[in-house]
Parts: structure tokens; sequence; C-alpha cells
């Protein structure tokens, strides 16, 4: 029996809010030149955004501005979500920082909040309600950018990440059907399973018959990812390849025995020049030293 | 479906062509089994390039081919593993264990080849 009485309640006071909204992007429309130039002062004297030029800061803060009225004025934070993304794809490659975008929402908040409170000065009520309207759209306003501004930069991270990761398994073809995988770096479980599935496709378009994979680059291994190397070597030669792997420090060969990896099923010789050299042999290459160079 | 076998030289190719029930699998095993002394065949080349799933009983049936063939006198390599199916193999720890593997048709004939011809040196070196 309650219920209504609060809905009813709130509905009013959302209208309520509606009105005092439109009568404060009003006031920020009327003062637009006014504060934004303040705010761009203030952002200058804050220090931030210096990786870019006053112009750039000036230009950037009109549109800000105008977006930010704008959410104020619709309620409604999608423009804004966007604007924002956009925004943070062209300033992130230029190093702007997570608390610099932060700080200038706040800044722009607490201008627009300053120039309230000198409006309204004389009726304390209207200034509570104003503020009442004002502070949870602004607050939402901050969220939207801050959040924004970290989502685009995680994105361009997963992007990076994505590329480093596809760049540093390189499957190189030495000779016909001899394929060498150089293996640097830490080799988690994810890593280990992609470089497993490039290897296989790489044994199939290059018709590899022996594949030689050099660890001289990994520090430590453990048991998983060990396993995950013998998976691999199998795996391959039910493609009908023969794996050789070369380059096992003396941290990694301990750690294998140790945790008792099966070594029979591998095939591994000290260094990728040996490796290589056994790959030769087994597909039948004879490299000869020409003495006409020689001498 | 049953698998078509068929003779190319000293050699049998039984190309398959589709998923196979258990029953099948059997057939096929049979029939190469048989074909294998009936034609005095070398080799025996079983090609799984159309298979996308390999499950225990299919693993352990080929390997078991593989083992009778041996007893009958030929070597037999299966071709055309994928990637994928390889990777789920040994991850469910079906590594067909002493069976000869190749890439493809051409690289099981070729394998083939050498090993007949191994095998004639060896039995020259034990004549002599």
């Amino acid at each position: 029996m309650k219920e209504p009485e609060p809905r009813k309640r709130g509905a009013r006071e959302s209208a309520d809010t509606t009105n005092l909204l439109r009568e404060l992007v009003a006031h920020l429309r009327e003062n637009r030149t006014q504060l934004r130039e303040e705010w761009a002062r203030r952002i200058t004297e804050a220090r931030l955004l210096t990786a870019m030029t006053e112009q750039e800061i000036f230009a950037e803060a009109t549109s800000v501005y105008d977006n930010y009225v704008e959410a104020l004025e619709t309620e409604t934070f999608e423009t804004l979500q966007a604007y924002a993304r956009n925004l943070s794809e062209r300033i992130i490659p230029r190093g702007v920082e997570t608390h610099e975008v932060v700080g200038i929402v706040l800044l722009l908040r607490d201008v627009l909040a300053r120039s309230l409170f000198a409006k309204y000065q004389s009726d304390f009520q209207t200034l509570n309600r104003i503020l009442d309207a004002y502070e949870p759209a602004a607050n939402r306003i901050a969220i939207t950018v801050a959040v924004g501004f970290v989502q685009e930069r995680e994105r361009t991270i997963r992007e990076q990440q994505e590329a480093i990761r596809e760049l540093s398994t390189p499957v190189l073809q030495v000779r016909e059907r001899l394929l060498i995988l150089p293996i640097i770096g830490v080799i988690d479980p994810q890593r280990a399973r992609q470089l497993t599935e490039q290897l296989l496709r790489g044994i199939r378009t290059n018709r590899a018959r022996v594949v030689v994979i050099d660890i001289t680059g990994v520090a430590a291994m453990d048991s998983s990812v060990a396993n995950h190397l013998v998976q691999t070597v199998e795996a391959s030669r039910l493609l009908g390849a023969t794996v050789i792997v070369t380059g096992l420090s003396p941290e990694i060969a301990q750690t294998l025995v140790n945790i008792g990896v099966d070594l029979i099923k591998m095939t591994t010789v000290g260094d990728l020049q040996g490796g290589i050299e056994e790959a030769e042999r087994l597909l039948g290459y004879k490299v000869v030293l020409n003495a006409e160079t020689r001498a | 479906m049953p698998v078509p076998i068929l003779k190319q030289g000293p050699y049998l190719i039984a190309s398959i062509q589709s998923a196979l029930t258990d029953a099948d699998l059997m057939l096929l095993r049979d029939a190469l089994v048989e074909r294998v002394g009936k034609f005095r065949s070398l080799g025996v080349i079983v090609d799984v390039t159309a298979l996308d799933v390999m499950d225990s009983f299919a693993s352990r049936t080929l390997r078991d081919i593989a083992h009778m063939i041996k007893l009958r006198g030929a070597d037999t390599v299966i071709v055309g593993i994928q990637p994928e199916v390889a990777f789920a193999m040994v991850q469910l720890g079906l590594t067909l264990e002493g069976v000869a593997t190749a890439l493809d048709l051409e690289e099981g004939l070729e394998f083939l080849d050498k090993s007949a011809k191994q095998r004639r040196q060896e039995m020259d070196r034990r004549g002599r």
C-alpha cells in the first residue's frame, strides 16, 4: 500500500530535476565563452594535458564543454560516451594519462559549480536544489568520461599485447621442409597453446618434415609448459614432422629432470647450430665448405 | 559408408572420405589386412585428411591396423592428420605410438618407398 507514494514523489522529483537542469543548461549556454575560457585557463594552471598545445586544449575544451552541457540537458550519456572514446583514441598515443583526463573533467565540474554559487548566492534554497540536480549528473559525466578513457586504453593495451604475441613467435622456413621456431621470453599456458597452433599450421602450409624449436631465449619453464612442449612434439609427429628441441638452459634441463618429464620422446641438441645440422642430415642435405672461398 | 581401398603398384591406399562408425572401422581393418596378403602389398597408406574428429576407438583401431599389417609383412603410414585433430589427440593421450605418420599422400608414398628400400638392403646384408 505504501509503494505508490515514493514512486509518485520520485516522479515529481525527477520532473523537478529536469526543470532545474533546464535552467542550469540555459545558464551554462549563456556564459559559454566566459566559463570555457576560465576552464581552459585552469587546465593550463594545473599543468594538465601538458602533451598538448594551448590551441589544442582550447579546441578540445570547447567540444568537451558542449558535450557536457548536452549530456546535462538530455540526461543521456551515449553521445558523451562516444565522444569520450573518440577523444581518448586521439590523445592516448600522445601520452595523456588517466589522472589528467579525470582532472580536467573534475575541473570543469568545479568551474561550473563555482559559477552556480556566484549566480545563486543570494538564494540559498534554490542553490541547494540546483546543486542537488547538478551534482549527480556531473558525477555521472565524470565517471562516463573516465571509464571511457580507461576502456579505450585497455583496448589499446590488449591490441598491443596481441600484436606482440603474434610477432614473438615467428615460424621461419630455413630450407625446403625445414622450419625454425625460436621462442623468446616467458611462456605461459596461453602462449604455449598459441605456439603449438601456429607451429602445426606452419607444418601443414610449408610441408615441413623437420622442425627445430629453439628455446635459448626462454629463462624458465614450469611443469605444465614442459608437458605442453612434449605434446607439441607428439602432435607434430602425428603430422609427419620430426621435432628437434635446442638450446635448453642448465636451469630448464634441471627442471625437466626434476619434474620427470618424459624426455625419451624428445630429440634434443645442444644449440641451434647443432639442431640445424641435425635437421639437414635428416633431410639429406650435406653442407660443403667451398675450398675456393676459403683460400 | 565403407572406405574405398585403391591399389597403387605395390601399395594399398585407403582414403577415408567421411566420419566412420565403429563398424566401418572394423570393416576397414578386416579388408586391409586381407588385401595386403592377397595383393602381396609392401605398404598401406591410410589417408585421414577428411576427418576432423578422431576418437579413442578410431586411433586404437588405426594402431591395431598398423600392427596387424606389420605382422603380415608390410608397412603402414597414416597421412593427413589435421593440425587441430593432432592437438586434440595428444591432449587425450592418443599418440599412435609405434605408427608411422606423414603429412599427405605424397609424403606417405615417399616414406613407403624408402622403407621398402631399407628392408631390401637389410635382407641383402643378412643374405651375405
